[in-house]
């Protein structure tokens, strides 16, 4: 599953890489910034990376997720810092879905 | 040209009905939803059996719309409740169904919409405020506080959806021959037409001009605007 969900956040970002002059570091994998210290998007485009994100989850993967909710916020560390924050949390999201769908 | 696609909530009767069946009539993709069945039977009318409040199902009909239509370019935010009574009668329990419904629905609905318009830079969102809150009516402190939130929404949702060319207005209609004002003492009605500057009960064809005019393509440059019926301000 994470493969998968890491597929998604990628394709995501290069979609946004291809619109913004903003770039996100794609080839650095997983330790991209994307929020934050050294992160390449600004708030309004970190919300738009998240819908988008929950939208080809949807689409791909048939599950319904909120990135975007108090669990995240609480989080010691922010699940959009990196590509690979934002992969690890929305597998756990996902991942949560489907748990509760059985 | 792709059609029009038009989500309107409430439209089961009342004021949501007659858009439902306008919208139609024009050749626009209409999803539609009230918490019971509708009559409306036309190949692009769509109808959805849920409570506006109730998130998972909200985001379900979303991705239905999603999957069907692939876009979004009208939302008409009419799902309603009001309750008249004295404050100090007020339970609880109907203060916070008036708020679900009235408040939270036309969130949730606004911020799934939003969602799918924001992909192709266009969208316009009708929300349904009311005089109730600009008249300050007693017995309705509820229902016009719940409104006041509704028009304040609408405003910050406008400017934060601005640059998705997304336009996020607001209808204030007058009492209108509906279930809604069913039982409104026709006294209170009276002394509620008289304030207005026009003194006649409002139409569903008052409403729909108002609504069409936000809607229209060609208002790109309306937003955050709260127009209410009968020269009400």
């Amino acid at each position: 599953m994470k493969d998968k969900v890491r597929q998604i956040v990628l394709a995501c970002c290069q979609e946004h890489n291809d619109v913004s002059d903003a770039q996100i570091d794609i080839g650095s994998g997983d330790s991209a910034a994307l929020f934050g210290v050294g992160g390449a998007l600004d708030s309004i485009a970190l919300v738009s990376l998240i819908v988008a994100v929950e939208q080809a989850i949807e689409a791909e993967l048939d599950v319904l997720v909120t990135l975007a909710d108090d669990k995240a916020a609480s989080q010691k560390t922010s699940p959009f810092r990196t590509v690979g924050a934002l992969v690890d949390y929305t597998t756990a999201c996902v991942d949560g879905e489907l748990s509760v769908d059985d | 040209m792709t059609e029009a696609v038009t989500l309107i909530t409430g439209t089961r009767k009342g004021i949501g009905r007659f858009l439902a069946d306008h919208y139609v009539s024009q050749g626009h993709r209409v999803y539609g939803c009230s918490r019971q069945e509708t009559d409306i039977d036309a190949p692009n009318y769509t109808h959805f059996c849920l409570d506006v409040s109730d998130e998972r199902a909200v985001r379900r009909m979303f991705s239905q719309i999603r999957k069907d239509a692939g876009h979004l370019d009208h939302l008409v935010n009419n799902a309603g409740i009001a309750s008249m009574n004295h404050a100090l009668l007020t339970p609880l329990s109907t203060a916070q169904a008036v708020f679900d419904t009235n408040v939270m629905g036309t969130f949730l609905f606004c911020r799934e919409a939003a969602k799918l318009m924001q992909k192709q830079s266009f969208g316009r969102i009708v929300n349904f405020i009311s005089v109730a809150s600009p008249l300050h009516l007693e017995g309705e402190a509820v229902y016009a506080a719940s409104k006041s939130a509704v028009q304040t929404l609408t405003q910050v949702l406008a400017r934060e959806l601005g640059h998705y060319g997304i336009t996020v207005n607001a209808v204030g209609p007058t009492p209108v021959e509906t279930d809604l004002i069913r039982n409104v003492p026709k006294d209170k009605i009276d002394r509620l037409l008289e304030r207005q500057a026009i003194g006649r009960m409002g139409t569903c064809d008052d409403v729909l001009n108002i609504v069409d005019f936000f809607l229209r393509k060609e208002s790109d440059f309306v937003t955050s605007q709260s127009i209410y019926m009968g020269g009400v301000c």
